[in-house]
This record gives C-alpha cells, sequence and structure tokens, in this order.
C-alpha cells in the first residue's frame, strides 16, 4: 500500500491496517482501473479473490451509502489486500475492472444483482443469482427480509413440440 | 468449421423426369447434411449437473461454440440470512455452504470470528479442528472422485468412494452427533470433547478408508476410457486460472503451489510433516489425480495429529463468549445473567472488519466480516471457492466437445450451495 501511494498520492483518501495485519485502503472511484491494473502488473498481485459491497446505512458514518471492497492476494508475498471504493446512492455507478481481471467478471455481477452498483464497461452486466424479472437488490439493508416477489409468467416459447426454435434460447 | 459443411450452391432445380425420379432418394443420400447452430439446455435436471447448475450451450456439431453457465437455483439467501440473527446462529447456515465438508465451512467462520474478536483458542481445540478438517476434506475428495469416475461410466469407484464415505460419516456421527451438518465448532473451542476410544477406531477407519481410495486409484488412473477422456480435456494455463481467481486443488493442478495450510498456517497446521501435491498441465486428469493425493497427505496430517493430540480444555473459560458450564447456570446468578446474555443478545464482537481465509476443500474459503459492535453481524461475505471456478467453466470449454464438458464439470467439483450463497 504504500507504494501505491506513493505512485498515485491524488487516488488514495484513506489507508488503514486493521487489528488482523490486514492493509486496506479507500480509492477514489476515477482512479480504480489505474490502481488495479498497477497491483496487478507492478507489484504482483495477481490472483483475484472477491467483490463485495456493504451497505453502510445503519453504521454511524454512512455517506456515500455503498462501500464495495475488492479483495486482491499476492502469491508471491503471501499478501492480502483490499481496494475500497466508496458509491453515492444516488448514482451507484463504478468503472468496471473486468478487462484487467478476468475473475471480476461474475462478482461484478454478483454486486450488480444484490446491490444495485452498476459497472461501466462491463461486458455482460446481467443478474447472475436472481432471475431477470426479479424487482429491487435484495443485499441492501433496506430490502425487507421477509419480502415476496410476485411469480413471474412463463417465458414464451415459439413451438411447444419442437422447443424454441432457431431464434435463440428463450 | 461451418463452411465445410455446407453445400457450395443448390443444386439447380429440373423439369420432373419419372425415370430419374424413381432414384431420388440416392441424390439425397450423397447431398451434404443441412447444419445449422443447436441449442441444448444442460440442466438443472441434467444428472451431470447436479441439479444445480443450467448451461445454454449452443453446438455446432459436436463442438460447442458459445455457452452461458446460469446459476442461482438453489439461491437461499445465505448474507441476508446471517445478517438476522446472532454470531453464534450463523453457524448452522455454514455447515450448509459446502455440504460435503461441513466441518471446514463451520471452522473457516469461526476462525475469522476469532480474529475479529481477537481470541486465541485451546490448543486441544486447534488439534480438533484439524482432525476434523482433514476428515471432511478426504470425504470431499471421495465424493468429486467417485462422482467424476460414475459419470464418466465406471460405477465402481463410485460405490468404493460411498463405501468409505459411509465409514467417515460414521466417526463424523460419533464425534458430532450428526452425519452430514454437524455445527460442531462454537465461537472460542469446540461444542464437546472427542469420544472415548473414538481415536483408535479413526486409525482403524482410516486404514480402510486408505484401502479404498487406493482400490479407486488402481481402477481409474491407468482406465484407458478413463485416462482418453480426462487427459488434455478442460485445459486452463496457469495465467488464466490465476486471473480467475482459481484456489485450491485446481490452481495447484496448473503447477501453481498455493495451499493457504503452508503459506499462512492456521491452527496447528505447522505443526505437522505434509507436502503439497503440484500438477503441470492444468487439466481435468491432473485435477483427478490431485486429489487422490491430496487424501493420501490428509490421512498424514491425520495420523500425526491423532498421535500428537494434547489434554486440557476444549473452549475458552470466558463466559462472554461461551456458554457457562450448566451447574453455574442453575447455581450461581453470574452464570444465570451471563447465559441469557449470551442466548437473548448473541456473543458482543467489537466494531472492526476482518478479512480471513482457509484451505477448504476446494480452494480458499474466505470471510469477510463487518461488525458494527453487537451480537449480530452487520456484514458476512463469504468468497466460495467454487464461485470464480465456475465462472471459468465457459472460458475453458469453448471450441471443445459437447462430452468434455462432463468431465471438466465434474473435476472443478462445483457445490451448489457455496456457489448460490
Amino acid at each position: 500500500m504504500d507504494r501505491v501511494t506513493a505512485q498515485f498520492p491524488e487516488a488514495v483518501a484513506e489507508r488503514y491496517l486493521d487489528r488482523t495485519g490486514g492493509a486496506w485502503a479507500v480509492i477514489h472511484a476515477e482512479h480504480l482501473p489505474k490502481v488495479a491494473a498497477f497491483l496487478k502488473n507492478d507489484l504482483d498481485f495477481k490472483l483475484f479473490t472477491s467483490i463485495d459491497a456493504v451497505d453502510r446505512l445503519h453504521l454511524a458514518e454512512n455517506d456515500p451509502r455503498f462501500e464495495v471492497v475488492y479483495f486482491i492476494y499476492s502469491l508471491s508475498r503471501h499478501e492480502h489486500v483490499r481496494l475500497k471504493v466508496r458509491v453515492s446512492e444516488a448514482n451507484p455507478e463504478l468503472p468496471s475492472i473486468t478487462p484487467i481481471f478476468k475473475g471480476a467478471n461474475w462478482w461484478e455481477r454478483f454486486v450488480w444483482d444484490f446491490y444495485g452498483i452498476r459497472f461501466t464497461g462491463h461486458p455482460d452486466l446481467r443478474r447472475v443469482l436472481l432471475y431477470e424479472e426479479f424487482q429491487g437488490h435484495p443485499l441492501r439493508k433496506d430490502y425487507a427480509l421477509r419480502d415476496r416477489q410476485p411469480l413471474i409468467p412463463e417465458r414464451p416459447i415459439k413451438d411447444i413440440f419442437r422447443g424454441p426454435g432457431t431464434s435463440g434460447v428463450s | 468449421m461451418a463452411d465445410t459443411h455446407k453445400p457450395a450452391s443448390p443444386p439447380a432445380p429440373e423439369a420432373p423426369n419419372p425415370d430419374i425420379d424413381a432414384y431420388a432418394h440416392e441424390a439425397e443420400l450423397e447431398a451434404h447434411l443441412q447444419t445449422k447452430r443447436m441449442y441444448v439446455n444442460m440442466g438443472p435436471s441434467h444428472p451431470a449437473m447436479h441439479g444445480t447448475v443450467r448451461m445454454k450451450v449452443e453446438l455446432e456439431g459436436e463442438n460447442i461454440a458459445e455457452s452461458d453457465c446460469e446459476i442461482g437455483f438453489l439461491h437461499r439467501g445465505f448474507q441476508k440470512s446471517c445478517e438476522n440473527v446472532t454470531w453464534t446462529q450463523c453457524l448452522p447456515y455454514t455447515d450448509r455452504l459446502n455440504y460435503v465438508s461441513a466441518m471446514m465451512n463451520n471452522f473457516g467462520f469461526l476462525n475469522a470470528v476469532e480474529k475479529l474478536i481477537g481470541l486465541e483458542i485451546p490448543e486441544r481445540a486447534q488439534y480438533i479442528r484439524v482432525i476434523g478438517s482433514e476428515l471432511h476434506r478426504i470425504h470431499d475428495h471421495l465424493t468429486c472422485v467417485g462422482a467424476t469416475g460414475m459419470e464418466l461410466g465406471g460405477f465402481a469407484p463410485f460405490l468404493f468412494a460411498v463405501e468409505a464415505r459411509e465409514l467417515i460419516m460414521d466417526r463424523v456421527a460419533e464425534l458430532t452427533g450428526a452425519r452430514l451438518t454437524t455445527n460442531f465448532g462454537r465461537i472460542g473451542g469446540m461444542n464437546r470433547d472427542l469420544p472415548e476410544g473414538w481415536i483408535e477406531k479413526v486409525h482403524k477407519t482410516l486404514d480402510k478408508v486408505m484401502e479404498l481410495v487406493a482400490e479407486i486409484d488402481g481402477l481409474l488412473t491407468r482406465n484407458r476410457i478413463f485416462v482418453d477422456r480426462t487427459k488434455d480435456t478442460g485445459v486452463i494455463s496457469a495465467e488464466d486460472a490465476i486471473d480467475y481467481g482459481w484456489t485450491g486443488p485446481c490452481l495447484r493442478a496448473c503447477g501453481i503451489n498455493y495451499d493457504i495450510r503452508k503459506a499462512k498456517p492456521y491452527w496447528v497446521y505447522d505443526r505437522f510433516d505434509f507436502d503439497i501435491p503440484i500438477g503441470e498441465k492444468g487439466d481435468n486428469f491432473d485435477r483427478y489425480l490431485m486429489r487422490i493425493e491430496e487424501m493420501k497427505q490428509s490421512e498424514r496430517i491425520l495420523r500425526q495429529a491423532l498421535k500428537t493430540i494434547p489434554g486440557g480444555p476444549i473452549i475458552l473459560d470466558d463466559w462472554r463468549i461461551a456458554l457457562p458450564p450448566k451447574p453455574e447456570v442453575y447455581g450461581t446468578i453470574e452464570g444465570v445473567i451471563s447465559h441469557f446474555k449470551l442466548v437473548m443478545e448473541g456473543i458482543q464482537v467489537p466494531a472492526g472488519e476482518v478479512y480471513d481465509a482457509t484451505e477448504a476443500a476446494n480452494g480458499e474459503l474466505g470471510w469477510y466480516m463487518v461488525s458494527d459492535g453487537g451480537g449480530r453481524p452487520y456484514k458476512v461475505h463469504v468468497r466460495a471457492p467454487g464461485y470464480p471456478i465456475l465462472s471459468a467453466v465457459p472460458y475453458i470449454i469453448k471450441g471443445k466437445m459437447l462430452a468434455d464438458l462432463i468431465p471438466t464439470f465434474d473435476t472443478i467439483n462445483m457445490i451448489g450451495g457455496e456457489v448460490e450463497q
């Protein structure tokens, strides 16, 4: 993290070393792809672990509302780093890092699915675990625990005997 | 690819001639087959898809031109459920993440919570965790290897694997009281101690299990059909595997030496003598061999751990974390109060956050937790090892034969419970 701060002093908003020795830094959203590429290519943080978001609605500091956390691991140093990016509720949008880490593809879809944070430049941003017709993003803290979704109508099938036909999978 | 099957130009229509029409079927036989892309849904009820994944496959002849993986048929709302119960009540949910190695998920979760609180658990509890984890690692790998053998047409290896699993399950049942979802760990230690005579039983069980593993090894590793279908199929390069975030046996099959038990030893793993098997090519056969080898290494760890396990307490004697013993609850007011507070409010975890990973059967099982200082987790993120591995499947089977999808899907050992959280 020292080297990231030295390289991009304008990108890092906050740095921290937590009790268990995990290093993390809060990055401004527009610098995220640059920092991720630097970590991957120059500092050998190649193993892409995961992405998740924290909805800080009920926490003491909750502005901006979301915090997207990136976990990256270095196989040569055996070290984890965490990049955090804060996203506002009004405009939940981040640059995608799928061009840098292929593994980010499904995790970004996961975050879109459950928190409703869009990733610009993502090749295929669809829901990953829920179906397309699902309303809302269930891991947000204001999504009710026992909320019900109406059953969706069956998707059209052209020919019941031959299936969807050549126009594509329904 | 497609061009070779298409007729160069359609034959010009001719005037009907009754003499020639008698032989029309012969011309039909010589004509090129009409080809078009075919869309096939594999799963979710396809037996090889284990009931939880649907692959939309676009076929060109027998080759997969495009594929799209649709998961979420088992979605259980793991995170949301955990965020609405106390820390201890999350434990049954963690069991069901990877339901063939429940203890590993359980202990991984506990390890992260204990780091967040800053606890050091008793030595005997650490040994019991290692023993439970390694037993379940063998159990998990047996399931994977047996299922791979079965889905490639060999039923006997599966029966051997089930027999060996049954023996391990019996030991697990004696240890924890449950066969599948064990719910065995507690924050700060273990639920209960090893039963009497259990260590000798495990030694005998291991003898039998390793015999059966050798049997499976002998049946599959030099089997012509098995080798032909797994060797050089589902290949992924080491760079791609890292880029996709693979861990565990699947990553080590590509030749990368990364095992958290060696890289960042937790519990008492640094006291045992064991090796990390490494593959070369990263194909299905390597991934299969990796699991056979790991079972042998787990046996080594287990035997050492069972020999050297120390005595002592199995859970911390701290009433803010562990339930007080029953005589104290019934006899003293302090016991009643702490029991009541632990049950009603849960363990008070200090505010903060942690990322901690343990080596589960399929790879790095990471936990990211945020606590707001109360008895309930504010956020529990699980980094299931199967999720990034599955995300690479559409990439590695692109352009390959449809039949290669089955061994690839088997050897990555995707578990619905953890992928679909």
